[in-house]
C-alpha cells in the first residue's frame, strides 16, 4: 500500500466527510473544494491533526485562480494540498487565519500578488510591494512599461 | 561655503600656479588615503563586502571601513539589488552624506540591473539611474580582491580631483525626466500610523 | 503672525504620570536588521508594545521571472534567494524539478548534494551566529566565525569557482566533478573544526554578556512555533524535534548517522546554542559521506538539453539551515514552468516577530531579529 492509500484508508475511518473530496492529482494527496466549503474542511482537518500550513500559493488559469494550500501531520506522517478556485471577475474567498494563524502573512502576500481578497483577514495589506502600487504582478495579463522583455531565444 | 572651498577659490583667484597644485595634491591625498565607506549592502554582494572588510581580504590597510552613518562617510559602497521600494531610501542616504562624496556601484546588479534585468518588474536598472556613480565594479558577485581594487581606482580619482570650484569635475545626474520626488512613499511615512 | 500652539493633555497612567506611545522607525538601513528589513516599533518608555515588520524592499520579482526562462536557466536565480546558502536553494529547487520530470539522480551526485549542503550548513550557521553576536556587541566574534565561514567559501571556490552564487545543483546532478585533492582538504576542515567550534561556544556562549543578553529574551512556545508554520533552528530550539533530514529523510540522508540537536526554552540562547552544535552534526554528515561515496556518473545520462516536463505539479523540500525550503512548480509542458512557487522558511518564522517581541526592551528586539535569522533576499524573493 503506497503512503496515499494509507492515507486515503485513515481518512475514511476518521473522517466520513473528508473521504469524498480525496483524489490524487500527479502523486499527491489533494483534497479540492468549493469556496463556501473551504472554512468547513480546513478545520475538520485541523481537528483530524493537520496542524502545519506550510504554504498558501495560487495559479493563475485564465478564467480562474487556483488556490492551493499544503497542510501536513505530524501525527498522521502525511501531506495534503487543499485546493479550491475562484473566478477571476469575483476573485475573495475566506481567510484561514482563525484556523492556522500561519495563512497570515502567507494570504497577504497572494493578495499582494494576485489581488485576491481574503474575506476576515486581520490585517489585508500589501506585503512585498511598496503600498501605492498598482496592478498584480503575478497575473499572466499584468502589464508594465518597466518591464524588459527577454528576447525570445532559449 | 566651507572652508576649503573659500581657499580653493581664493588660490585660484590669486592665479592659481603652484601653490593652489601642492594644497590640491596634499588634500587629494589625505582624502584619498581614508575614504570611510557607507555599506548600502543590500543582497549578496554586501556578503562579499564583508567579506573583504574582514581578517582575510582587509579593508583596513586602505583606509576604508564601514561606518552605518551616512554623516560619517565620503563613499557609498552600493552593494546589491536597487528595488522601486528600496530606491527613496538610498537616494536619502545620499542626501544626507556630506561633501565632498562618491559612489561606488558593486555588482552587476548595481551597474545595470545586472541578472534581473529581463523581466522583473520592480528592480531599478543600475543605481547610475539616480545616482552619479564614480566607479563600476563588474561580478556577480565580484571577489572581494575586485571591491579593494575598485577602492584603489577611486582613491586615484579622488587624487586628481581639485579644492578650486572652477576646477571640480561636475558631477551631475544626466537624466531625461525629473529627478526622484520624495512624494509620500513608504519610506518618509515611518512614523505615521500604519493600520 | 502669531504662532498657535495647541496644548495636549497627554494620557495618564495608574501613578499619575503621563503616557504617550513613542513610534521608532529601525531600517530598512541599519547595521541590525541583517539586511534590508524594516519594523516600526511602538515604544512605551523602553517597552515594546507592537512591532510591524515591512518588507519587500528586496522583492525582485523571481516568481514572475521565472516563468519566462527555461528549467536550466532558473538555476542561477535561485541561488541570489537565500545568498548565504546557495547549495542548499539550487537543490530545492532542482528536487522539484525532478519530482516534476520523473529523473532519476545518480547515487554519486546524491552524495556530492548532501556534501556542499551539509557545508553550507556550517556556513550560513556561521553567518547567523556571528551577525547575531555583532548585534549585541561582540564584534570580534563576527570576525571569528567569518574566519570559519571563509574556509568554507575556499573550498567552493576549488569546486566550482565561485565563491557566493555557485550554480552548482542542476537538475538531474550536479555539474562539476570533484577536483584532486579536494575530498582530503573537505575532512581536513572538518577535522580541525571540532576545536575551532568549541573555542567559540566557549568565547560566545560561556560569555556572562551573552547569557544575560540572550537567555530568557523571545521565548517561543512549542505549540505557537507550530502554529505559526515556522519551522528549522527556530522552532527547534523550543524543544520541538522536527528536522526534515531525519523525519521525513530524503536523498542519502537515511544512510546517515546524525542526532538532531534540539533546545529545552525556546529563547534567543537556545536558538543560537541549536545552530552551533547543528555544525559538529553537519562535520558528523560529511565525514560519512566522503567514506561512503563510490566513483560513478555525476549526471543522470540521456537528459536533453532542453528540458520539458510532462503536464502536472511537484513540490518538494530540503531543510536548510533556516527551516522548510520548498519549491512547488506548475508545469504546462513546455520548456518554461508554468509557475514557480518557492516556500521561504525565513519568510513565515519572520511572521513570528509581533509576537515575540512584545514587552521586551529595544536592545532585545534587535537580538530576537537575529535569533529568527532572516536573509531578506529570501523573505522578498
Amino acid at each position: 500500500m503506497t503512503g496515499f492509500e494509507q492515507l486515503q484508508t485513515r481518512l475514511a475511518e476518521l473522517s466520513p466527510k473528508l473521504y469524498p473530496l480525496f483524489s490524487e492529482e500527479f502523486g499527491d494527496a489533494v483534497i479540492g473544494v468549493e469556496r463556501s466549503q473551504l472554512i468547513e474542511t480546513a478545520e475538520e482537518l485541523r481537528a483530524l491533526g493537520f496542524d502545519r500550513l506550510g504554504m498558501v500559493t495560487a495559479i493563475d488559469r485564465q478564467e480562474w485562480f487556483t488556490l492551493v494550500y499544503r497542510v501536513a501531520s505530524r501525527s498522521l506522517s502525511a501531506a495534503v494540498f487543499l485546493k479550491t478556485r475562484v473566478p477571476r471577475e469575483d476573485a475573495h474567498l475566506d481567510s484561514l487565519c482563525g484556523v492556522w494563524p500561519a495563512a497570515n502573512w502567507q494570504e497577504r502576500e497572494v493578495f499582494d500578488l494576485f489581488g485576491i481578497v481574503f474575506d476576515g483577514h486581520p490585517d489585508l495589506r500589501r506585503i512585498l510591494l511598496p503600498e501605492d502600487w498598482v496592478g498584480y504582478p503575478l497575473r499572466k495579463d499584468y502589464e508594465d512599461d518597466r518591464i524588459i522583455r527577454r528576447p525570445d531565444y532559449i | 561655503m566651507a572652508l576649503v572651498d573659500r581657499i580653493g577659490a581664493g588660490l585660484e583667484s590669486l592665479g592659481g600656479g603652484i601653490i593652489l597644485t601642492t594644497v590640491d595634491s596634499l588634500v587629494g591625498w589625505s582624502r584619498g588615503q581614508s575614504l570611510w565607506a557607507f555599506p548600502m549592502g543590500t543582497a549578496c554582494c554586501a556578503m562579499e563586502l564583508i567579506a573583504a572588510s574582514f581578517n582575510k581580504f582587509d579593508f583596513d590597510r586602505l583606509g576604508t571601513f564601514p561606518r552605518p552613518d551616512p554623516r560619517h562617510t565620503d563613499v557609498m559602497i552600493i552593494a546589491g539589488t536597487i528595488t522601486e521600494k528600496m530606491k527613496p531610501a538610498v537616494s536619502r542616504l545620499y542626501e544626507q552624506m556630506p561633501d565632498p562624496k562618491w559612489v561606488i556601484a558593486m555588482g552587476n546588479c548595481a551597474v545595470s540591473g545586472g541578472i534581473f534585468y529581463y523581466d522583473s518588474y520592480s528592480v531599478v536598472r543600475g543605481a547610475d539611474s539616480f545616482l552619479p556613480v564614480d566607479v563600476f565594479i563588474a561580478g556577480c558577485p565580484p571577489r572581494p580582491e575586485s571591491l579593494q581594487d575598485g577602492v584603489l581606482q577611486l582613491r586615484e580619482l579622488v587624487r586628481t580631483e581639485s579644492i578650486a570650484p572652477g576646477k571640480r569635475r561636475e558631477r551631475t545626474l544626466n537624466l531625461p525626466q525629473a529627478p526622484v520626488a520624495h512624494t509620500g512613499s513608504t519610506i518618509a511615512e515611518g512614523s505615521g500610523e500604519v493600520e | 503672525m502669531t504662532l498657535q500652539i495647541e496644548s495636549r493633555t497627554p494620557a495618564l497612567d495608574d501613578a499619575g504620570h503621563p503616557v504617550e506611545e513613542l513610534v521608532l522607525n529601525v531600517g530598512p538601513s541599519h547595521p541590525s536588521t541583517h539586511g534590508v528589513g524594516r519594523m516600526i516599533v511602538h515604544l512605551d518608555g523602553d517597552v515594546v508594545v507592537k512591532v510591524t515588520p515591512v518588507i519587500g524592499y528586496l522583492h525582485r520579482g523571481i516568481e514572475k521571472m521565472a516563468e519566462n526562462r527555461t528549467y536550466l536557466q532558473i538555476v542561477p536565480l535561485t541561488d541570489r534567494l537565500d545568498y548565504v546558502g546557495s547549495m542548499y536553494a539550487n537543490w530545492a529547487y532542482c528536487r522539484a524539478v525532478e519530482r516534476l520530470a520523473g529523473i532519476r539522480v545518480p547515487e554519486r551526485a546524491e552524495y556530492l548534494r548532501v556534501i556542499v549542503c551539509e557545508l553550507q550548513r556550517i556556513a550560513s550557521h556561521m553567518m547567523s551566529i556571528g551577525s547575531s553576536a555583532a548585534d549585541t556587541g561582540a564584534f570580534s566574534m563576527f570576525i571569528y566565525t567569518f574566519d570559519v565561514r571563509e574556509g568554507v567559501v575556499e573550498l567552493f571556490e576549488n569546486l566550482c569557482g565561485s565563491r557566493l552564487t555557485y550554480n552548482y545543483v542542476r537538475p538531474g546532478g550536479v555539474s562539476k566533478d570533484v577536483p584532486e585533492g579536494w575530498t582530503d582538504d573537505v575532512l581536513a576542515f572538518t577535522g580541525s573544526l571540532g576545536p575551532r567550534l568549541d573555542e567559540l561556544d566557549r568565547l560566545f556562549f560561556g560569555n556572562t554578556i551573552t547569557r544575560g543578553r540572550l537567555k530568557g529574551v523571545g521565548v517561543l512556545s512549542p505549540e505557537d512555533a507550530v502554529a505559526w508554520g515556522a519551522s528549522g533552528p527556530a522552532v527547534r530550539g523550543s524543544g520541538v524535534n522536527w528536522d526534515l533530514r531525519q523525519h521525513r529523510a530524503y536523498s542519502v540522508y537515511p544512510r546517515m548517522e546524525f542526532d538532531v540537536v534540539v533546545g529545552e526554552r525556546g529563547d534567543a540562547y537556545d536558538r543560537a546554542r541549536v545552530r552551533l552544535l547543528e555544525c559538529y552534526e553537519s562535520a558528523k554528515i560529511i565525514e560519512q559521506c566522503i567514506a561512503q561515496m563510490r566513483a560513478g556518473a555525476i549526471m543522470t545520462e540521456g537528459l536533453p538539453r532542453l528540458l520539458a516536463p510532462p503536464v502536472g505539479e511537484a513540490y518538494d523540500h530540503i531543510e536548510s539551515a533556516r527551516g522548510s525550503l520548498g519549491v512547488y512548480l506548475v508545469s504546462d509542458g513546455s520548456e518554461r514552468p508554468y509557475r514557480m512557487k518557492v516556500r521561504s522558511p525565513a519568510f513565515c518564522n519572520l511572521a513570528l516577530l509581533p509576537l515575540l517581541a512584545v514587552g521586551h526592551t529595544l536592545p532585545d528586539l534587535v537580538v530576537i531579529l537575529g535569533s529568527l535569522d532572516p536573509v531578506f533576499g529570501e523573505v522578498d524573493r
